[in-house]
């Protein structure tokens, strides 16, 4: 019997896909953000009203991959530049999107023809932390019908996020959500983070929302 | 089930170590798995068994070395393992905190004939 020492990350072929994205974004001067949340936090709807504010200023490309996706998915679709779904429903491997499958999506969108890529990644708070996708932003949705714990019970999602989105703020009547003990548990794992408070039924803070995606794309570019 | 991609890459990274060091078996992969990482090492075996079939992997025992949590306080720079899940500063309390470890997916080394 012989030992051989290795040493190497099991995660290394997903970094490496992920930087060729990337490294295509790029020369296409697209900007990417993945969207996370667990499911029904309103990905798709932010996606909508983010595509409402800024489609007469960037041309918007999207990426579908959440399975569990609603009747406002076909919105996505009519909305925005173009869109590339990925089904994830037939897979095995259906709990995250990874960097592989966005290397193929890519390949389907018009590259030239959009400014900004929002990724919609699959429902799910654990998974996604794992796998950068070649992105340029990680966005974290948080609802308030799904408690203010979510940063204590999933810390590695919330420590690598770039912003952070508290959506449905309109049921803040309605639920116990302690905004500033979740503010509080959220900034202790990451200083750096942007924090938004938002209604995607309402429209309340998508305007703060939309100006920090527009500053964040002019600083890359 | 991203333990599946995760397999994946397992087999392939053991399979071309072991025809490097030009073995004829692969009989033991030692992996670490950080306690954060979100990776169910049952979930792994599981579909190592189904991937490695007919390989020289295959009946190869997965060793798992699971990595602990490790949190540093950005007060007071204590570095320590939180033992339940509210975190916190054993010394000053503090919730200002940067994950150092627990996030470690890799193969360690592997034992081969
Ligand atoms: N009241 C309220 N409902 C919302 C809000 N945002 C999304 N929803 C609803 O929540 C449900 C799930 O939203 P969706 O965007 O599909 O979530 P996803 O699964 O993360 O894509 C839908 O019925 C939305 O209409 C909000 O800010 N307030
Ligand atoms: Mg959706
Ligand atoms: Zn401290």
């Amino acid at each position: 019997m012989k030992k051989i020492e290795i040493v190497q990350n099991i995660l290394e072929a997903n970094e490496f896909i992920a930087a060729q994205n990337q490294r295509l974004l790029d020369k296409h001067k697209i900007f990417a953000i993945n969207i996370m949340s667990s499911p029904g936090a309103g990905k798709t709807s932010l996606i909508l009203q983010t595509i409402a504010r800024l489609k007469d200023k960037l041309r918007i490309g999207v990426i579908e991959g959440d399975v569990a996706s609603t009747l406002d998915a076909e919105k996505v679709k009519v909305e925005a530049t173009a869109v590339a779904q990925i089904n994830t429903r037939n897979m095995l491997e259906s709990c995250s999107l990874n960097a592989n499958m966005v290397s193929h999506a890519l390949q389907s969108l018009p590259l030239e023809d959009i400014d900004l890529l929002l990724i919609e990644n699959v429902g799910n708070l654990i998974c996604p932390s794992e796998f950068v996708l070649g992105e340029h932003k990680r966005v974290v949705i948080s609802s308030l019908p799904e408690g203010d714990d979510k940063p204590v019970k999933y810390p590695m999602i919330f420590a690598d996020a770039d912003a952070v989105v508290i959506n449905k703020i309109d049921f803040l009547p309605y639920v116990d959500f302690d905004i500033a003990a979740f503010q509080k548990a959220l900034q202790g794992l990451n200083p750096e983070v942007k924090i938004f408070q938002v209604s995607c039924k309402t429209g309340v803070g998508i305007e703060n929302w939309c100006s920090w995606l527009l500053s964040a794309l002019k600083a890359n570019s | 089930m991203h333990e599946l991609g995760i397999t994946e890459n397992i087999v392939n990274i053991a399979l071309d170590k072991a025809k490097e060091a030009q073995a004829g078996k692969i009989v033991k992969i030692n992996l670490v798995v950080g306690e954060l990482a979100g990776f169910v090492p049952h979930c792994i075996e599981f579909y190592f068994d189904f991937l490695s079939k007919d390989s020289i992997a295959e009946g190869a025992i997965l060793n798992f070395e699971l990595a602990p949590a490790q949190l540093r306080c950005r007060n007071c720079s204590t570095v320590f393992c939180p033992q339940d899940t509210t975190w916190a500063c054993p010394k000053c309390q503090s919730q200002s905190l940067e994950i150092t470890g627990g996030r470690e997916l890799y193969i360690e080394s592997m034992e081969v004939e």
